[in-house]
């Protein structure tokens, strides 16, 4: 599996670090105290866990050192599309 | 089928033309009272067990591809209950039990071999956490005896002792575990549950899981509507994916993981080694072949293969271990399809929905599971409560913060 780095070009997995599925958001606290657990635990145990399509997390600790999200099909390892997680996190 | 010298005597003057299959391929009837959706070995053993210890035997099991082809097929055999925590060791135990039983119970050879599993132990740190596992096994009455570096060496004179970045200083033995022939565990569990009047039912994928009033009804499939009173979901990788069908979300990520093995060698490596200082596994199958493997490759995957970078970490992992097998060649390599449940530990229990029963979770250890899982959830989908060596694995334990964190090797932290 070769990853397309946006920085660095096409690059093979074993310089990237997985960290997981990138659809996930930490949730807010609010005032209630057990829609915020409920909230948590979604986030923290609750995976989707698509057969296709899936946003990966990677980050490039052996060439840029950026952290990318990738999206790539999880039956086939094809990749459709790398974009910089800073980018994809600003509103 | 039956087996005996007789039956191979007048099956080879006849040309071996005239053998039978070993079980019915069944075509789906109209209802049941359980299917279970899943022909791997779990799903088997759960289907002989109803049948033979709890009297349920109008049961469907429901295989997408054929039987073998899954992950009972494609792991590295080996069976244990080197288990440390209560919630484990009773479930791996039972299994191991079993184990010693089961060629008995179900009249067939699977090739149980008890040559002995040992992990070995590279610093002072892991010695005194083996023997806090060695001392709760034996607590359990699980056998486990911890061995100095002068014992490792008596049982395995080949290894790399000398290593001066993970010297082996002595390693937990538990002589009752070994390795057992998988094919023959799927083989001879889908004939005795057949010859007991389950419907084993191939090429039949679920598409959908039919629910009225919170109820289960029956599932959809690629060979029709099949009506159940109870459903049991046990099919490893794709767990989260049937669990969708009901409308649930599983603490769940599937991943890959490689195995490997070599060209026939003699005899060299009698029972099965575990590298300390990395993740690497090794055992030598009858045929001959090292039969070996290490971590999961670390990204979502239902690919059913793996990429390189791990196989070559999982070799260097064996050459750090025991330098003389560089000059054997790797014949194959393949892949599975693992559920990595967040904590590392299975999830066998009753789900929101009615009727509908949930097996999953099994991360990398579902094969030396294989007879205590089917055991266990038989008991589960029987009586509708859990048996008693299956207490700890429900599926709300995450939200009460009750994990069952045997090694911190779930999906998540990095740490296979």
């Amino acid at each position: 599996m070769r990853i397309p780095c946006p920085y660095c070009g096409s690059r093979d997995a074993a310089e990237f670090s997985y960290f997981g599925d990138a659809t996930l958001r930490r949730p807010e606290a609010g005032n209630d105290a057990a829609a915020d657990t409920t909230a948590m635990f979604d986030y923290v145990y609750l995976r989707d866990n698509p057969a296709g399509p899936h946003r990966d997390l990677w980050y490039h600790g052996s060439g840029c050192r950026s952290w990318l999200v990738v999206t790539r099909d999880t039956s086939s390892h094809e990749i459709l599309g790398v974009v910089y997680a800073a980018k994809e996190s600003q509103p | 089928m039956r087996y005996s010298i007789y039956s191979l005597l007048s099956k080879a003057l006849s040309g071996h033309r005239t053998w039978r299959p070993m079980w019915r391929d069944a075509a789906p009837r109209a209802s049941y009272d359980v299917v279970i959706i899943g022909g791997g070995g779990h799903g088997l053993a759960t289907a002989h067990y109803l049948a033979s210890r709890y009297g349920v035997s109008n049961v469907a099991v429901l295989e997408k591809g054929w039987i073998g082809g899954g992950n009972v097929g494609r792991n590295t055999t080996i069976i244990r209950s080197n288990y440390l925590l209560p919630g484990n060791i009773p479930l791996y135990e039972l299994s191991m039990q079993l184990w010693e039983g089961l060629e008995q119970d179900i009249n067939f050879n699977a090739m149980v071999s008890q040559r002995g599993v040992l992990n070995l132990y590279h610093s002072d740190a892991q010695r005194d956490a083996y023997a806090r596992r060695g001392n709760a096994m034996r607590l359990h009455g699980v056998d486990a005896e911890l061995l100095d570096r002068e014992g490792v060496r008596r049982l395995y004179p080949f290894l790399n002792f000398e290593s001066a970045r993970f010297p082996i200083q002595g390693g937990l033995l538990q002589a009752r575990g070994g390795t057992v022939r998988h094919d023959a565990v799927a083989w001879g569990y889908a004939r005795s549950a057949s010859d007991r009047g389950v419907d084993i039912v191939q090429n039949c994928e679920v598409t959908g899981i039919s629910i009225a009033d919170g109820r289960v009804a029956g599932v959809e499939t690629t060979r029709g509507r099949i009506a159940a009173r109870k459903v049991a979901i046990a099919v490893a990788g794709s767990s989260s994916r049937v669990a969708a069908m009901a409308g649930l979300r599983l603490p769940i990520e599937s991943h890959v993981l490689q195995a490997m093995v070599s060209e026939g060698l003699k005899p060299v490596i009698p029972g099965v080694i575990t590298f300390g200082a990395g993740h690497f596994y090794i055992s030598q199958s009858d045929k001959g072949g090292l039969v070996f493997g290490g971590d999961i490759d670390g990204y979502n995957s239902y690919a059913q293969r793996g990429n390189l970078p791990t196989v070559e970490d999982v070799c260097e992992g064996g050459m750090a271990l025991m330098p003389m097998i560089g000059r054997a060649r790797i014949l194959r390599s393949w892949g599975g399809l693992v559920d990595m449940s967040m904590d590392g530990s299975p999830i066998i229990d009753r789900t929101p929905t009615e009727g509908l029963y949930l097996n999953a979770g099994w991360c990398y250890g579902g094969f030396k599971a294989t007879p205590g899982s089917g055991l266990v959830f038989a008991h589960l989908i029987a009586r509708d409560e859990p048996h008693a060596a299956a207490t700890k694995f429900r599926l709300d334990r995450f939200t009460r913060g009750h994990l069952i964190d045997e090694k911190g090797q779930g999906a998540q932290p990095n740490l296979h």
